[in-house]
């Protein structure tokens, strides 16, 4: 019964991961030669030597940490916020989800021309209103700025979670937290916070895989330069703009095992938390 | 030590009435339970008693002092949640502490107390499991462990036993009766079950529709109910109300005798009806008895021995001096 689409997802799965192994261990330049013929571990050696790999596995770190703790602590306040009675709740919930449902390449290119543009910016204007040269966001502090555009989208999916999990909060807790005596910080540091651990800890997990490979906002705004050079990102380079698919592709390889490492890492975190 | 006061406190959620203007006097020590059927307003009072709930009206005073606007933490109660309201992450310890961690308490005191708490509670063994490790009546422990560690004025319990099951509650109403005893602590008790309120009160408040119908100790109530709902809602089984010609006889619009007030006969008696369904007890029988010209069968207490069966006619007696009255309010006449 099953065996068509475990067949469907393995070959949807395998082809290209072989074809990444296979193309690793060969001298591949398709514009300079083709096919070269099998090089062993070469490209695999030339990948982590280059100069620029250390420097894009920091520029990953620091984006994707970056992300998730911005994320998570602003999408921990944003879902107590929502979380209180207000009028026109349900507006302001679809208006805080909103950024999520925008392409990346897109919000890429809004924040770049409409916010960081250092002429026509909206930020631009806001330093100049208050007498300050306006700042070159993408340029001066670009891994700042990729961070901040990457937060501004994946904010929303973190919200979102936080906030049924604590609308999941018996609020009989919270009742007898506040006949204990506990003042408003107490009950969240106490009480709202160890019961969101859970659910932080799946943001953490999914929004991780993710960001690990962020592309289109680094492609539109910066193109890697100015330190915002990510593993995708050098992989793309090798592959594309040198056009060497063997370096490339063992790029990819390390990736995976990257990706796989996080994975696992956190699978562990996420096994204990459930386990309470 | 507590004594509470409620006056012409009236709750109102978004228009809708919950409370009309209530007085209440709640003495120092005394075991007090609300009781009344689900959606009378017992635990909205208890909740404003807590502070969890504002009143819209009237003043609450805990000791002479008008509390009324007082936040919860400051009133000297502790409370005892339906849910138990634990938290899932701490150890009992850790739950048990909690008030008193948040009092800022000096440490080896904190310590010193959860441990006695423990010890009251049987729950030394427990001190580093997890609420999720425990059972229903161990967690309702903890629930009270962690009250009784403040040493509070008075004790609130919102429904503590509708979780468990029949024979663990029998068991935790003598445990909170005995703690009432030894503690002398004014506590505040809610709950649906009569039963409950009949076997721990000093004193019931009989509550319905928000409206206080009659205060008094168990007996009193039982003995002498202000009206029909009284009347109906205290004592098991149900007392028996019958309405029309034979209600007239003894000048009443509706009569009410309890079913251990009433003597059958299969041969000679006041009412004549037919035997329905038994309910055999062992040391009791209730017969349920259906009446000619009414509809409500008759319940009556008999006897473990009793020798009677579906269908057969049977003539009930009432005890005279134990038929209860009723004008056509409601009201007892007396």
């Amino acid at each position: 019964m099953m065996a068509p689409a475990v067949f469907l997802l393995l070959v949807w799965m395998l082809v290209p991961l072989s074809m990444t192994l296979f193309f690793s261990f060969k001298k591949y330049l398709p514009l300079r030669g083709g096919d070269l013929g099998w090089v062993g571990f070469e490209n695999y050696i030339r990948f982590v030597t280059s100069s620029s790999f250390w420097p894009s596995v920091q520029a990953t770190l620091t984006i994707v940490g970056g992300v998730l703790l911005i994320t998570v602590v602003l999408g921990i306040l944003l879902a107590l916020l929502l979380d209180q009675p207000m009028w026109g709740q349900g507006v302001v919930r679809i208006l805080v989800i909103a950024p999520f449902f925008v392409m990346p390449t897109v919000s890429a290119l809004v924040w770049k021309n409409m916010f960081m543009d250092p002429v026509n910016g909206l930020l631009a204007h806001l330093w100049k209103f208050f007498g300050f040269a306006p700042y070159e966001w993408l340029s001066q502090a670009s891994l700042f700025s990729v961070t901040l555009i990457v937060s501004w989208q994946w904010l929303p999916f973190a919200t979102l979670i936080l906030l049924t999990a604590i609308q999941s909060l018996d609020r009989e807790q919270l009742e007898a937290a506040e006949i204990d005596g506990a003042p408003a910080l107490a009950k969240f540091f106490h009480i709202i916070l160890p019961h969101l651990g859970q659910a932080v800890t799946i943001v953490i997990l999914i929004q991780t895989i993710f960001l690990l490979s962020i592309f289109a906002e680094i492609f539109v705004t910066t193109q890697g330069s100015f330190g915002t050079k990510t593993l995708t990102y050098l992989i793309f380079q090798r592959v594309l703009e040198s056009q060497n698919v063997g370096l490339g592709s063992a790029g990819g390889v390390y990736a995976i095992i990257l990706a796989n490492i996080v994975a696992i890492f956190l699978m562990r975190i996420v096994g204990k938390n459930l386990d309470k | 030590m507590a004594h509470i006061v409620l006056e012409k406190v009236e709750k109102n959620f978004s228009g809708v009435t919950v409370i009309p203007p209530l007085d209440l006097e709640i003495e120092d020590g005394e075991f007090v339970v609300f009781v009344g059927p689900s959606g009378c307003g017992k635990s909205t009072l208890l909740r404003l008693i807590a502070g969890l709930e504002d009143v819209t009206d009237g003043t609450i005073s805990i000791n002479g002092k008008d509390s009324t606007s007082v936040p919860p933490a400051k009133r000297g109660l502790a409370m005892v949640f339906q849910s138990y309201a634990l938290y899932p992450h701490m150890t009992v310890r850790k739950n048990i502490g909690f008030p008193l961690r948040m009092a800022k308490m000096d440490k080896s005191e904190q310590v010193r107390r959860v441990e006695q708490a423990a010890a009251v509670l049987n729950l030394t063994d427990y001190l580093d499991r997890r609420p999720s490790q425990l059972s229903g009546g161990q967690r309702q422990r903890v629930a009270i462990g962690r009250a009784i560690v403040r040493e509070p004025a008075a004790f609130l319990f919102d429904e503590p036993l509708s979780n468990l099951d029949a024979a663990l509650r029998v068991g935790m109403r003598l445990e909170i009766s005995g703690l009432h005893k030894r503690l002398k602590t004014t506590m505040i008790y809610v709950t649906h079950d009569q039963v409950e309120a009949m076997t721990m009160a000093d004193k019931i408040v009989v509550l319905h529709d928000g409206r206080i119908e009659q205060v008094g100790s168990p007996l009193e109530l039982y003995r002498a109910p202000r009206n029909l709902f009284v009347a109906g809602f205290i004592g098991s089984p149900k007392m028996n109300f019958i309405e029309g010609t034979k209600a007239e006889k003894f000048g009443a619009h509706t009569i009410g005798i309890r079913s251990e007030h009433i003597t059958p006969s299969p041969t000679e008696g006041l009412w004549k009806g037919q035997v329905g369904l038994s309910e055999h007890l062992g040391s009791d029988t209730f017969l349920h008895i259906q009446m000619e010209e009414h509809n409500d069968p008759i319940t009556v207490r008999s006897g473990g021995d009793v020798d009677m069966h579906h269908g057969d006619t049977i003539y009930l007696t009432p005890d005279a001096n134990y038929i209860y009255r009723f004008d056509d309010r409601g009201l007892r006449i007396t």
